[in-house]
C-alpha cells in the first residue's frame, strides 16, 4: 500500500472528508513568528559560513573544540576562550536515509531520498559535529566513518545560515 | 512548624526591552553564574535544576530541552514546568522538602523581544472552536474584565491610571527597570484606546531577561549564605479555562494561591503581617484586584488606597516597589521570578534607594496573564 503520509497508529479523519463538508470544523492559520537572537557563539558561526569557513569556540580547561561554538563549556562551566577555525572536512558518524519529507509527507517516485547524517568535523575534538546531509553520493554506498567534505554554495549566494554548505560529499581517493 | 527552604543565591540580568547581545542561553548563563557565585557552589553540588519555560514563547517544541546547558545542568536531574517561575519555585521547595535533595535551582527567562507575533500568540490561547472564531483580541479579556470590576464599583477609572503613575515612578528607582517614567493619570487616561476601558499605558510592556535561584535546606543554608532569605509559605492555583463562566470582577485563582500561601508560612491577618508586596500588575487593575483577592485590602479599597499613597514606597504596604510589571517590563514566565528577586533584594536590605524600611516578611505573587486563571504565591522573610 502507498502512503500518502507516513503515520502512526490510529485512524485519521481524511482530509477529504474536512474538505467536503462531511465533519464539523473550524479552520484559522496560526500567526507565530519568531527572530531568535543568536548571540555572539552561533552569530560568529554563521558570519563565518558566509565566508566559506567553518568556526569552533575551544575551552582550555577539558581542551575540547567545539562546534557549533558556545560562549560557555556546558561541562566545564566556564567561559570558553578562543576561536578555532576547523576543517570543511569530516567523518560520517551516522547517517539515515529518509523516504519521507520534512512533514513526514513521502517522497514523490523517482525522487531520491534525503540523506541526512551528523558530521565529526576536522580539527574539533572527537564527538563533535554538525547535522548536515550527504550528497553526490548512492545512499547504498554511504557508510559510517565515511570521509566527506563540504560544498559550498556560490559567495554570491552565501547568507550566513548552515545551508551556505550545500551538502557534504564523499572525498574520493 | 515545619522545616523551612531558604533562597542562598542570586543572579539576574537587567530587564530591558531587547537584548541583541545574547541568546537565550547566554542570558540565562550571566544570571546562573552569578547565582552560584552568591551561593559558593559550582554546578556539581546542585542536586536538582527546575526550568520554566513554555513552547509557544520560546518559539522551540519540547523548549525544556534547550534550558539544561546554560545552566550546567548537562547529565543532572532537570524538569521544566510550563508556567510561571513561581510555579517552578514551589517544585523546587517540594523537592526540598522531601529531604532527599539538599540544594535546588530555579530558573526562568524571556525573550519576549524575539516573539514577533504575541498578539497573535496570545489569540492562540483561546479556545479554537469557541472563541478563535470570533477574531476577538484577547486584550479583550482584560478589558471584559475591567468594566466588570469598575462598574461594580471596586475602583474607579482613576485609581487605576494611579497604579501606572506608582509602578512607572518606582521603576526610576530600579537600575534593572526597563520602563520607569514620571508620568501623570492624566498621561494614562489620555493614552491609546486598546479594549476599553483598557488603554495603552493601562498594559505592561514586555522585556526581556533571566532569574536564577539557588535553594537549599534549612539545614544546609549556614554554609551556603549569611543572608538568606526564607521560603515560609507557598501556594498556586488554576480557575477554569471557560471564559464563558469565569468570575469576572474576581481574581478567584489568586485568593485561593494566597491562602494555600498563608496557611504554609502561618500567617493569619495577612494585612498585619505583610510588609510589602510584589503583585501582578500586567494590566493597571490587576495591582487592585489581586491585592484585594490576597486579602491585603477589603473588597474595594485598593483603589483608595493607591490614590491615598498607602500602597507607595513609603505606605503602610509597598506595593511593587520594583516598579512591577508596569515599570519593568512584562517578562512572561519570569514576571514571579522579577518579584521574589524584588523580595529578596528588600528583605536582605540591598534594594538601594527603593529600599523598604524594616522589611520582614514580604509577599509576592504571579499570574500567568491574559487569558489565563492561573496564579502562584510565596511568602518571603528574612
Amino acid at each position: 500500500m502507498e502512503l500518502e503520509k507516513f503515520e502512526l497508529g490510529a485512524t485519521p479523519l481524511k482530509d477529504s472528508a474536512i474538505k467536503e463538508g462531511k465533519v464539523l470544523t473550524v479552520a484559522k492559520k496560526p500567526n507565530l513568528k519568531y527572530a531568535w537572537d543568536n548571540g555572539p557563539a552561533i552569530g560568529r558561526y554563521l558570519a563565518e559560513l558566509k565566508e566559506g569557513r567553518i568556526i569552533a569556540r575551544k575551552c582550555n580547561k577539558c581542551r575540547r573544540i567545539m562546534i557549533p561554538p558556545r560562549m560557555f563549556c556546558e561541562l566545564c562551566w566556564r567561559p570558553t576562550d578562543e576561536w578555532v577555525y576547523v576543517e570543511d572536512t569530516g567523518t560520517v558518524n551516522t547517517f539515515s536515509i529518509c523516504y519521507v519529507n520534512w512533514d513526514a509527507s513521502r517522497i514523490k517516485k523517482g525522487e531520491k531520498p534525503h540523506l541526512p547524517a551528523v558530521i565529526e568535523i576536522d580539527g574539533a575534538s572527537p564527538g563533535m559535529g554538525i547535522l548536515h546531509v550527504l550528497g553526490e553520493v548512492e545512499p547504498e554506498k554511504i557508510k559510517i566513518g565515511m570521509k566527506v567534505r563540504a560544498v559550498w554554495k556560490k559567495p554570491e549566494e552565501r547568507e550566513g545560515s548552515i545551508t551556505d554548505i550545500l551538502y557534504f560529499k564523499p572525498v574520493r581517493g | 512548624m515545619r522545616e523551612r527552604v531558604a533562597i542562598a543565591g542570586l543572579g539576574y540580568t537587567a530587564f530591558t526591552s531587547v537584548s541583541p547581545g545574547s541568546s537565550y542561553r547566554e542570558l540565562t548563563y550571566e544570571a546562573a553564574v552569578k547565582a552560584y557565585q552568591e551561593a559558593g557552589i559550582e554546578p556539581k553540588d546542585v542536586d536538582s535544576f527546575v526550568c520554566t519555560s513554555e513552547d509557544m514563547l520560546e518559539g522551540y517544541s519540547i523548549s525544556d530541552e534547550y534550558c539544561n546547558d546554560q545552566l550546567g545542568a548537562v547529565l543532572k536531574p532537570a524538569q521544566t514546568i510550563p508556567g510561571d517561575f513561581l510555579h517552578s519555585l514551589a517544585v523546587g521547595v517540594m523537592h526540598i522538602l522531601t529531604e532527599k535533595f539538599d540544594i535546588v535551582v530555579v530558573q526562568a527567562l524571556s525573550k519576549a523581544s524575539n516573539m514577533k507575533t504575541i498578539p497573535d500568540l496570545l489569540n492562540f490561547a483561546f479556545d479554537p472552536v469557541l472563541n478563535r472564531p470570533l477574531d476577538v483580541t484577547a486584550y479583550a479579556v482584560a478589558g471584559l474584565e475591567m468594566n466588570r470590576f469598575l462598574v461594580e464599583g471596586r475602583a474607579t477609572r482613576e485609581q487605576c491610571a494611579a497604579v501606572v503613575v506608582k509602578n512607572k515612578g518606582n521603576a526610576l528607582r530600579n537600575p534593572l527597570a526597563g520602563y520607569g517614567a514620571a508620568i501623570t493619570v492624566d498621561h494614562v487616561l489620555d493614552s491609546e484606546p486598546v479594549a476599553e476601558p483598557v488603554r495603552m499605558l493601562d498594559i505592561a510592556p514586555y522585556a526581556d531577561g533571566a532569574v536564577v535561584m539557588v535553594l537549599c535546606s534549612e539545614k544546609l543554608a549556614p554554609s551556603l549564605t549569611d543572608k538568606p532569605v526564607w521560603i515560609n509559605g507557598i501556594g498556586w492555583a488554576s480557575d477554569s479555562p471557560t471564559i464563558e463562566s469565569r468570575d469576572w470582577s474576581d481574581a478567584v485563582a489568586v485568593r485561593l494561591a494566597g491562602d494555600m500561601a498563608y496557611r504554609m508560612a502561618g500567617i493569619a491577618c495577612p494585612s498585619k503581617e505583610i510588609d510589602l508586596a510584589e503583585v501582578n500588575d500586567e494590566i493597571s487593575f490587576k495591582e487592585l484586584q489581586h491585592l484585594e483577592a490576597l486579602r491585603l485590602f477589603e473588597p474595594g479599597q485598593a483603589g483608595k488606597a493607591t490614590e491615598d499613597g498607602k500602597t507607595s514606597l513609603d505606605g503602610t504596604l509597598p506595593v511593587n516597589v520594583s516598579g512591577g510589571g508596569l515599570g519593568v517590563g512584562h517578562l512572561f514566565e519570569c514576571s514571579g521570578a522579577q518579584k521574589v528577586l524584588e523580595l529578596v533584594l528588600q528583605l536582605r536590605g540591598e534594594a538601594g534607594s527603593r529600599q523598604v524600611p524594616g522589611a520582614g516578611v514580604g509577599l509576592a505573587q504571579a499570574w500567568r496573564g491574559i487569558p489565563t486563571t492561573s496564579a502562584a504565591v510565596a511568602i518571603l522573610s528574612a
